[in-house]
């Protein structure tokens, strides 16, 4: 089966490249970027704050379910084209990753079909490695803290 | 089935992952790797296989006793890989789709 998000990270480049196409309209496309209640359900977090317009902020956190926070994230909007484009920073709050640019380009390919390409730019190679091990790291640490777990209730 | 992906398999399962942290400690043999799970240990030996069939860990023999070391070259490829950051893409842009198509018929 083809894989539909591609990764495009060339060795030693401070960007990269995520594209997807779908099987929408580019209007739905993009509004589930700019509804703040649809934007929640797919990114499984909470929206603060969402101003699709130039100018505008942005701010996305999600809790546990203890109510602590474990991740939270902000930027502002740089450009703003309904249908075409939005350009924004991403910069995670206490950790110590800078802040990111994002461009997205969206795209109509036929009635029912879209594209989204979303290029980041790092402010360096090894932060942009970093951020693409995150993932990783964070299924390893997932499984970290289940041995612990385990291992204490033997103790 | 391409070895790459055999060893997305192998990180995929939680228990798994927990036997490479384990040995990445310390080299141990079958048997204390098992003393360490609730899971019986066949099962172990079973993740244990596929773990050292995909190379990423290692046997090495010391008298009568088989330790199992991890293959650290081969866990960088794997840290290096961008597989885990696509699929968390993917995941949330099926549930985009996903989403969007009802929104649509719901109109």
């Amino acid at each position: 089966m083809e894989l539909k998000t591609k990764i495009a990270a060339e060795d030693g480049k401070q960007y990269l490249v995520i594209t997807r196409e779908f099987d929408l309209p580019l209007e739905l496309l993009f509004k589930a970027h700019v509804e703040p209640e649809i934007v929640e359900q797919w990114m499984g977090t909470k929206v603060l704050k969402l101003e699709g317009k130039k100018h505008g902020g942005w701010q996305f956190e999600t809790t546990d379910a203890k109510g602590n926070v474990v991740f939270r994230a902000n930027g502002v909007i740089h450009e703003f084209v309904p249908n075409q484009k939005i350009t924004r920073t991403f910069e995670m709050e206490n950790t110590p990753f800078p802040v990111q640019l994002e461009f997205l380009e969206f795209e109509r390919l036929t009635d029912d079909t879209s594209k989204i390409n979303i290029h980041i730019v790092y402010k360096s190679v090894a932060h942009r490695d970093q951020m693409l091990q995150l993932p990783f790291a964070q299924g390893l640490n997932m499984a970290h803290n289940r041995l612990q777990d385990t291992v204490s209730k033997l103790k | 089935m391409n070895l790459r992906r055999d060893v997305f398999q192998a990180i995929a399962d939680p228990t798994r992952r927990a036997i490479l942290l384990l040995v990445a400690a310390q080299s141990m043999t079958a048997g204390a790797i098992a003393s360490n799970f609730d899971t019986a240990r066949p099962t172990v030996s079973k993740h244990l296989q596929i773990l050292t069939e995909c190379e990423l860990l290692e046997q090495k023999q010391n008298g009568r006793e088989i330790y199992y070391l991890i293959n650290a070259k081969k866990m960088k490829d794997v840290a290096d890989f961008i597989e885990p950051f696509r699929q968390l893409w993917d995941d949330r842009f099926n549930k985009l789709e996903t989403i969007m198509k009802n929104y649509q018929s719901k109109k």
